[in-house]
């Protein structure tokens, strides 16, 4: 049985192929102004990484800011819901996830079976939100995935006086211009996100262990910075990007199975 | 025998010249890199319009963020202190004063007698700023001052989907890019900005006669739109400039020390 999930965010367009339950092909891609085309686009590149075609898939979920937008989507479903379920599938011992979005964090509390106990959302705020990283990135001419790499040059603590995006840009270009180094700057922005996504994960009473999901848990240095802001150590999943869209397929599975429940926990493959 | 007040903010800095309760000179100017500088240059520009000399001024009351690098200081006093004291001689049935600086901004609730009753302050997030409005302008090429002119003619005002500066200003170039007009835009900045400023106030009741001062005050759009959200009406102080509350409000503190009298 070959079914598909596709998570549309605010940034990027991912999708997750599961052939039997098992994980036989994904995709990112940055989204374009048509949410459908970017699911579209996505999807088929995930199906050609599986070996199959688009037409081979029997059902499809779709999920993320652009979900109501997909036409090719048998039904859709929560971003919440999808990264809780994704979560537990790919680690079962989760019980809290705190997924980093392009513009948007969540902390969501789960069950053994990967269903939603609690959550908290926040989008009001840009700070704590993958946005950050992106604004602070663009005015210092750096590569979104580059600042992880360069965080871990970092020598010299420094931190952030400002919380705001809009009053830390200002201060971050002052530090540039005082001759404080790049690698101290970026180390002081992962902690500053991560100490916002934080304090809003907070709100919520967070079950350990903790993982990060989203295209920030990529990044080594806001790995780093919210297991310091959170005081734990986090579990590292495989696919924190795609997770959404793992979600996402399994929920397209239980429409396909009817009732029957999520596979084996922890089956991830490729 | 003169007193100075100075009020070296984020983005202007401003120098008051005062004897008796009369102002001799006032300045403002935008701020420079470093608080000194600004403080240094707005006071020497207030002294030669009122054809003083630093050292005939008795007593110099600093406040602002900057207040504590003044180098002619002779004491730095709290913005709520200052906002309060200079909306009240602005104003004197002022109630509640409604200031909005570069880059915060503050709701003083008086007592009849002018001690500040309570007060709160925003200066962690750069909506409901001058921040806010400058950010905007900038998109839309317009100056600061140019946001309050258009809106006022602006028949069907966008809503912005956030208070947040970053996400508000997706909105903004959003609605650019669709071609609506650009007064339909400036007034929806104008109504955000208000909104916002309206939730601080709201926090620590609103009580008539409600002063508005700071940079901002000078724009009709946000004070119009703020009238609507508080439901009462904003009066204009027209005793002074009420950029200058903060300024008027050190320098008034200044001529309370040289007389003796504590601060109130």
């Amino acid at each position: 049985m070959i079914v598909a999930g596709c998570d549309v965010g605010s940034l990027t367009a991912k999708a997750v192929i599961l052939r039997d339950g098992k994980l036989a092909g994904s995709a990112v891609a940055a989204v374009s102004s048509s949410p459908e085309d970017s699911g579209r686009t996505v999807l088929g590149l995930a199906a050609r990484q599986a070996g199959i075609s688009v037409d081979d898939i029997a059902t499809c979920v779709g999920t993320g800011y652009g979900r109501k937008n997909l036409p090719f989507a048998q039904t859709v479903e929560s971003e919440i819901a999808c990264h809780g379920r994704g979560a537990v599938w790919q680690a079962p011992e989760v019980r809290t996830v705190v997924d980093i979005g392009g513009q948007d964090a969540k902390a969501i509390k789960v069950d053994p079976e990967g269903k939603v106990v609690q959550y908290v959302y926040n989008d009001k705020c840009a700070s704590g939100t993958g946005r950050f990283l992106e604004i602070i990135a663009e005015a210092l001419d750096l590569q979104l995935e580059d600042l992880g790499e360069i965080a871990a040059r970092s020598t010299q603590a420094l931190t952030l006086s400002n919380q705001c995006v809009v009053f830390a840009e200002t201060e971050i270009i002052s530090l540039v211009n005082q001759g404080r180094e790049i690698p101290d700057i970026i180390q002081a922005l992962h902690q500053a996100v991560a100490n916002r996504a934080t304090s809003l994960a907070r709100s919520i009473v967070l079950a350990p262990p903790v993982t990060l999901t989203g295209g920030v848990a990529r990044n080594s240095g806001m790995f780093k910075a919210m297991g310091k802001a959170l005081g734990m150590q986090l579990l590292r999943i495989e696919h924190p990007q795609i997770n959404g869209a793992i979600g996402a397929a399994l929920f397209a599975m239980d429409t396909v199975q009817r009732g029957t429940s999520c596979p084996t926990p922890g089956a991830v493959a490729g | 025998m003169p007193v100075a007040g100075c009020d070296v903010g984020s983005l202007t800095s401003k120098a008051v010249l005062m004897d008796r309760s009369r102002i001799l000179a006032s300045v403002i100017i935008k701020s420079k890199a470093k608080p000194w500088e600004s403080a240094t240059d707005v006071m020497n520009q207030a002294l030669a319009r009122a054809r003083l000399t630093l050292g005939e001024i008795r007593y110099c009351v600093g406040t602002g963020y900057g207040r504590e690098k003044i180098p002619f200081l002779s004491e730095a006093l709290s913005e709520i202190a200052c906002h309060g004291k200079g909306a009240r001689w602005l104003l004197p049935s002022a109630r509640t004063v409604i200031d909005i600086g570069g880059q915060d901004c503050k709701a003083i609730k008086l007592e009849k007698d002018g001690r500040i009753a309570r007060f709160t302050a925003n200066d962690k997030c750069a909506s409901g700023t001058g921040r806010f409005l400058e950010v905007m302008a900038r998109i839309l090429g317009l100056e600061l001052e140019e946001l309050g002119e258009r809106s006022a003619r602006s028949r069907n005002p966008v809503t912005l989907a956030s208070a947040c500066t970053v996400w508000a200003q997706a909105d903004v170039i959003q609605h650019w890019n669709d071609k609506v007009p650009i007064e339909d835009i400036a007034a929806g900045i104008n109504h955000a900005m208000a909104a916002r400023m309206a939730v601080l106030a709201n926090s620590i009741g609103v009580e008539p006669d409600v002063c508005m001062t700071g940079g901002v005050s000078k724009n009709r759009g946000v004070l119009t739109a703020l009238e609507k959200q508080l439901g009462t009406r904003i009066r204009r102080p027209t005793k002074g400039d009420p950029q200058l509350a903060g300024a008027i409000g050190a320098a008034l503190f200044a001529q309370e020390r040289i007389q003796g009298g504590g601060i109130r």
